[in-house]
């Protein structure tokens, strides 16, 4: 019954969101109001009715009703509740279903807070989101139904593949998705525009907390991601340019680029084609993504499947969605007026600059993560283009990017001058020489890539620091007086000194865990005591353990610098269903280093393969990603961009010009 | 400053950029691809030492030999193999008799001295590149790989 619930309102989703699509559109080109508020309702109807589907397959995989194939193929009933939640989208069918309900709550959410929109941007804005749901709602009712039947129902199920049992990664999706699908917002209003042939700073306005939002779930997507590979796989690696991770590192940086065009567009009324383009371009990536990783030409935990005909429709639906849009864009945007003019040396500028230097990273990427798709189509060779290729392409753009990124907030809108912010620079300038100097007096050896690193690290955590002091006047009158300009000053702006001092701490977690890593790999017998990275890991011995659906042999060793001794814990996990093992890598995090244990084979002689590692300020990859999050929410709240609030006349207060600073 | 003029300053810096990204992404292309070839593929045009690449195929049954963290194994496309050494500890899923991919070189002796062993995610996925070794190899038996 459940599964012909889902089914039905599965259906039911897919006509409302023709009927979304399409009427809405002809009410905006005729001037039909009740058609156009008609995306409204629909909207919402289409949001309930893939939440009842959500629910109905959270229910099958609560209950573990195997009659439905796709809980028979991928749950178990002895696995943990928490993953059987998890595990709807665990698998192919159960994530494009969560990808289309997201997509509908994106579209519920610009029906229920776009009061203020104009209605027939609105009612276009909810047709496109409408269309790209039909396309996504086809895809899963035929080829990728997850209410298909399984007669006679087994007994039990097949069980969720062990390495996705786990927390990290239980919530990586949807963050992802979030920020995958909320670019289909930015994707929806640039074609909107694009139809009424408008855009204005209050477009601009209307698409910045999008972005925003979408940019931080991305970001805390990526840094899951990224997490679990680090503990999980027992690697001890965090990124590994693997094209699944290059999937959703691109639209990240198209997001990112586009995050700060709109900010030109809102403030100076200039790039508005290229901002149209970068939505379009951001949300195809996303796509691009979700084709790479869902249709099996990649090999990887996340092609679950890999029949040809999803991979056919996905492909056909990237091409209807990237070519029409770009099409509608190559017809319409040569008609959109230029705004305001600026300087080479100026805000705008150093947008310009950014977006550069972002696209063309993403370009690099992209370029990296296709030629083997496109080499094996072509000449039927296989290669895979592997780390070296991406850090010898991405790194000498990201850090000019890095550099630039301290000056930019410093630089007034229309007309700059670079010497001047540079004066204003001076202590980022002494902090990044004192940090790289110091370092290369207590470490001579160090090589040159990791001083300049740290020194980037310095320059660009002082200088968003001390953007953020002269713009409060700290330590420049009363502590009073600054402190009105603390609670005076929009939380975009201190949004944008939050994420950028978080971009400066992931340069230093990469930086430093890379150069100072320590490793240790062999076999250790029980009372062995080995010094790695300045602590003594002592082996104490493994023994048997049970856990809910798995064994495990686990180690247990004890690590001590001279100060408390701290217990590490790794097991080698065989799961009962399906028989599959796992590495639990036991990771004891702290501020200055993590020390990471893996515990491997016996080696029939009473030792073990072991692998140890110290890794130097490695936690501020995932601390400083999570500080950039902060600064995007905080920004998000900024009432300026609340959603509906209304549209607020530019007040000039006494800082002049740099009110309207924003992140 | 006039809208040609910003427009020739954003078209020469948008140039510039491309420019250097062309340049980088073509010097590292060359070092950096890495290619993947099957036991056949190897016998009948050899690699020469040192150089990086790919090579897959199954672990052959009983080749498997353990010397502390030291693993030496055969890549078998049951016509052609390799012996391969390993220094490190394997993923989770290598098995005998069972698909791998491994990056590395080959040294003097012609042994593929391994810097890299793949894993795999999940026990039933044959990685397409061995598939493909498999087919050419004409063992391909898609019945028995799950």
């Amino acid at each position: 019954m459940i599964a012909e619930i889902g089914q039905f309102t599965l259906i039911l989703a897919l006509v409302t969101a023709f009927f979304q699509g399409t009427l809405p559109m002809i009410g905006a080109a005729r001037g039909n109001a009740p058609l156009m508020r008609f995306a409204d309702n629909a909207a919402l109807v289409q949001f309930l009715a893939i939440s009842i589907a959500f629910g109905a397959l959270t229910t099958g995989y609560i209950t573990s009703d195997f009659s439905i194939l796709n809980v028979a193929n991928n749950s178990h009933s002895t696995k943990p509740m928490l993953y059987k939640v998890t595990g709807v989208w665990g698998n192919h069918e159960g994530s494009l279903l969560l990808w289309g309900w997201i997509l509908a709550l994106f579209g519920f959410s610009v029906a229920l807070f776009g009061r203020n929109l104009p209605g027939s941007l609105k009612a276009r804005v909810l047709s496109v989101q409408g269309l790209i749901g039909v396309g996504f709602l086809l895809f899963v009712l035929f080829t990728s139904n997850p209410f298909t039947r399984l007669d006679p129902a087994p007994f039990d199920g097949d069980g969720l593949n062990p390495l996705l049992q786990d927390p990290g990664l239980a919530f990586h999706p949807p963050f992802l998705y979030l920020g995958y699908v909320g670019l289909s917002v930015t994707f929806s209003f640039a074609i909107a525009a694009l139809i009424e042939g408008r855009v204005d700073p209050a477009w601009a306005r209307w698409v910045r907390p999008w972005t925003l939002a979408a940019w931080s779930f991305l970001t805390i997507g990526i840094a899951m991601g990224s997490w679990w590979a680090y503990y999980e796989l027992g690697w001890g690696g965090w990124w590994f340019w693997d094209p699944v991770e290059n999937a959703s590192f691109m639209p990240w940086l198209a997001a990112t680029a586009l995050l700060h065009s709109a900010i030109v567009v809102e403030k100076r009324d200039a790039l508005k084609n290229w901002t149209i383009l970068l939505a379009i371009i951001a949300f195809s990536l996303s796509l691009l993504g979700t084709f790479l990783v869902r249709s099996g030409v990649l090999n990887s935990v996340h092609a679950f499947a890999s029949d040809p005909t999803r991979g056919l429709f996905i492909l056909i639906f990237l091409i209807v969605v990237v070519g029409g849009s770009l099409l509608l864009y190559g017809l319409r945007a040569p008609s959109m007026k230029g705004g305001g003019l600026f300087a080479p040396i100026s805000r705008e500028g150093g947008l310009v600059l950014n977006n550069l230097l972002l696209s063309t990273a993403a370009a690099t990427v992209l370029l990296g993560t296709l030629y083997p798709i496109f080499l094996d189509a072509f000449s039927g060779e296989k290669v895979s283009v592997g780390p070296p290729y991406f850090e010898a392409t991405f790194l000498p753009l990201a850090l000019p990017l890095l550099i630039a990124m301290a000056i930019g907030p410093f630089l007034p809108w229309k007309r700059a001058d670079i010497t001047g912010a540079f004066a204003r620079l001076k202590f980022a300038l002494l902090a990044a020489l004192v940090l790289g100097g110091g370092i290369y007096a207590w470490r001579s050896h160090t090589s040159i890539m990791t001083l300049f690193g740290l020194a980037v690290f310095a320059w660009l955590f002082a200088g968003s620091l001390l953007e953020w002091t002269e713009r409060v006047r700290l330590f420049r009158g009363s502590l009073g007086a600054s402190l009105k300009r603390i609670k005076g000053l929009p939380r975009s702006a201190h949004g944008m000194t939050i994420a950028h001092m978080g971009a400066a701490l992931v340069v230093l977690g990469i930086t430093a865990s890379g150069a100072w890593q320590t490793e240790h790999l062999g076999v250790m017998k029980p009372g062995d005591v080995i010094d790695v990275g300045g602590y003594d890991f002592r082996f104490e011995g493994a023994h048997d353990v049970t856990g809910p659906n798995f064994k495990a042999v686990e180690g247990h060793f004890v690590a001590s610098d001279g100060g408390s001794p701290i217990d590490l814990y790794p097991q080698q996990r065989t799961y009962d269903m399906p028989p599959m093992q796992t590495t639990e890598a036991a990771i004891h995090p702290m501020l200055t280093a993590d020390l990471y244990a893996v515990i491997g084979d016996a080696d029939g002689k009473g030792g073990y393969a072991v692998r140890i590692y110290h890794k130097p300020l490695i936690s501020w990859i995932w601390m400083g990603a999570l500080v950039m999050f902060a600064g995007g929410a905080l920004s998000f709240s900024d009432r300026r961009l609340r959603l509906g609030a209304p549209k607020q006349a530019k007040t000039m207060t006494p800082g002049g010009a740099r009110e309207i600073k924003g992140s | 400053m006039t809208r040609k003029r910003r427009r020739l300053y954003m078209v020469l810096a948008g140039m510039c950029v491309l420019g250097i990204a062309t340049a980088l992404v073509l010097t590292s292309f060359r070092d950096s691809l890495v290619f993947f070839y099957s036991p056949t593929d190897l016998a009948a045009k050899p690699v020469a030492a040192g150089r990086n690449f790919r090579i897959g195929g199954l672990v052959k049954d009983g080749s498997v030999v353990k010397d502390g963290v030291i693993y030496h194994f055969s890549v078998t496309d049951l016509k052609n193999e390799v012996p391969v050494t390993y220094k490190g500890m394997l993923p989770d899923l290598f098995r005998e008799g069972q698909g791998v991919v491994a990056e590395g070189h080959l040294n003097d002796s012609g042994t593929f001295v391994a810097s890299n062993v793949l894993a795999k995610h999940d026990e039933k996925y044959m990685p397409p590149e061995v598939a493909a070794a498999l087919k050419k190899s004409g063992e391909w038996r898609p019945e028995a790989s799950n």
